[in-house]
């Protein structure tokens, strides 16, 4: 029992890095109706840029503690990331207004090998660390329960109580603010939206300014975990299957979705692995996904599509 | 009726549109008076929303110019058409369809917006007031088009003939100088025609906004409008008051055919 609960809490959380990743594709395809591909590419530039500012800031000026050295550069990724959505909608998207979604797909698709290319050449093409003083150590938890309690990764629990921090959030700016409404206005029908006069430039550039900060969040605790890299982008792969299940349109659907597939893959590994022959966890999210695709296409929160015929 | 028609507040001339080597609008000029319903018709295919769409800065068309209130088009997309105060509803409901009915509505408040749109994006002191006070517009708004039951449903679900209204509530919620009616009646029926034409004529009543229609049904145009332009194959064949357009020969033809 008591392994069979560490399974799950592990499970639990790493589905809540998940939904951190796909959160960034939720958001970006609400608010704009695009479904961006450079979302991982965001997440290793976003990383870059922390990790390196980290390295430069406390030899610029000579900031001695960890913490300063870390807020300053997190601030400084972050404007970065501001720069890099204004970049791309000066660039790319204010060209493309009332195209397909298709059209916008590639775009996006054309920005991932841009962004993975200028990344490492303006922040260098080496492994480098970030070290926000995570606690790496584990706990243990409810000893009083289980012969030997649980075995909790502490850094595992923070980054989960970060991600959902993150996402009530972004629920609050949604669903409660007038940017808000203007964001899932523009998302709608762009037409329209020009046609009340919402500036969809300013509207761009905040949608990705926002996922670009998700970005960042998502870079810095990968990125200290697995270190920063370009298979960081790839991460952003893990975050597909979240979103085919959860629906794209959907944040709860992110984090739900999330926790299935985080969830899924630690329990079918230990559980169903040893019969297949292990290794499941890797393609298990993605088989989880296809048969999802096959009964609800729109996803578990997705917004159903009917068509009047 | 005794209402003020003003002085000219939207000036066509010359206007020309092609898409290729078709040609949309061929030198089409009109006028429009403050407080007025002008109304735009013709058959099928006649450049109608065309010459909408130009007014609205859809579309950039190759010749002629468009004035309003003294101010050139030229060169203007629909969003800074909508800063100088022209509303528009759209011919295929153009509504954002996730959102409700009140929010629908009060996206069309945002050019009154005064906060920033970051301050807004945090809910800040200036901008939380502002936002109740938009809601006040914005409800009476919604009495004014009888839709009270429906303000938190998803406008997706609505019938045809309420989605329309809300386009009209979101185009009204911009306090338009002009507003431009994209076949507001096409695809209802009688009962919800009426309404809109009342909805129609308490605008133009009440608010004094000048307004600019596109209709096909003929008997309806005919008992609102103060003045109608015809259009036929990009050309305008007939402009008066209704009375006399309907004596035209010209729209005659051009509505019932010719004997050759």
């Amino acid at each position: 029992m008591g392994f069979f609960l560490e399974t799950l809490m592990g499970g639990l959380m790493s589905g809540m890095l998940y939904s951190l990743i796909a959160l960034g594709f939720v958001l970006i395809y609400k608010a704009s109706g695009v479904f961006n591909f450079a979302q991982g590419a965001m997440v290793l530039f976003a990383a870059l840029a922390m990790a390196r500012f980290a390295e430069w800031i406390p030899q610029w000026t000579g900031v001695q503690s960890l913490l300063m050295a870390n807020l300053l550069a997190f601030v400084a990724a972050m404007a970065v990331m501001i720069v890099v959505a204004w970049l791309i909608e000066k660039l790319a998207l204010s060209r493309l207004v009332n195209q397909e979604g298709i059209t916008l797909l590639m775009a996006t698709l054309g920005i991932t090998y841009f962004l993975d290319g200028l990344g490492q050449t303006l922040f260098g093409n080496d492994i480098y660390k970030i070290d926000v003083g995570m606690p790496k150590d584990p706990i243990i938890v409810g000893e009083s329960l289980f012969q030997g309690g649980l075995l909790v990764s502490k850094e595992d629990l923070y980054a989960a109580l970060i991600a959902a921090a993150l996402v009530a959030l972004l629920a609050l700016f949604f669903q409660k603010t007038a940017t808000g409404r203007a964001l899932r206005a523009v998302a709608d029908d762009h037409q329209a939206a020009q046609s009340i006069g919402i500036p969809l430039s300013t509207i761009w550039v905040i949608v990705w300014s926002v996922a670009g900060f998700v970005a960042l969040v998502a870079g810095i605790i990968w990125g200290s975990k697995l270190g920063v890299q370009f298979s960081l982008s790839l991460v952003a792969l893990k975050a597909l299957p979240v979103v085919i299940l959860g629906g794209l349109t959907s944040v709860p659907g992110a984090i739900i979705g999330g926790l299935i597939i985080g969830v899924g893959e630690k329990l079918s590994e230990i559980y169903v692995g040893p019969m297949l022959g292990g290794g499941i966890e890797i393609w298990f999210a993605y088989v989880l996904a296809l048969l999802f695709l096959l009964v609800r296409p729109q996803g578990l929160f997705g917004e159903k599509i009917i068509d009047r015929v | 009726m005794a209402k003020k028609i003003g002085e000219v507040i939207l000036e066509v001339k010359n206007i020309s549109l092609s898409f290729g080597g078709v040609k949309a609008l061929t030198d089409i000029s009109f006028n429009v008076r403050e407080h007025e319903i002008r109304s735009i018709i013709g058959p099928n295919g006649a450049g109608k929303s065309s010459m909408l769409n130009c007014i609205n800065g859809v579309y950039q068309p190759q010749q002629g110019e468009i004035t309003f209130r003294g101010q050139h088009f030229k060169h203007m997309n629909s969003r800074q058409v909508a800063e100088m105060g022209v509303a528009r509803t759209f011919q295929n409901l153009a509504l954002f369809k996730g959102m409700s009915v009140l929010d629908n509505i009060m996206t069309g408040r945002n050019l009154h917006m005064k906060s920033n749109l970051f301050l807004q994006a945090l809910r800040w002191g200036p901008a939380e007031r502002e936002e109740i006070a938009q809601r006040e517009k914005v409800e009476r708004i919604i009495d004014f088009l009888e839709i009270q039951a429906y303000r938190k449903t998803p406008v997706g679900r609505l019938p045809y003939g309420l989605q329309k209204r809300v386009d009209l509530g979101r185009a009204l919620a911009m306090e338009p100088t002009v507003l431009l009616l994209d076949e507001p009646m096409a695809g209802m029926n009688v009962e919800e025609k009426q309404d809109m034409c009342r909805f129609i004529l308490d605008v133009n009543d009440e608010f004094g906004t000048t307004i600019v229609l596109i209709e096909h049904d003929m008997g309806v145009v005919m008992d609102i409008s103060d003045r109608v332009v015809v259009l036929d194959y990009g050309k305008k064949i007939g402009d008066g008051a209704p009375d006399e357009v309907r004596q035209n020969e010209d729209v005659i033809r051009a509505y019932l055919g010719t004997s050759h």
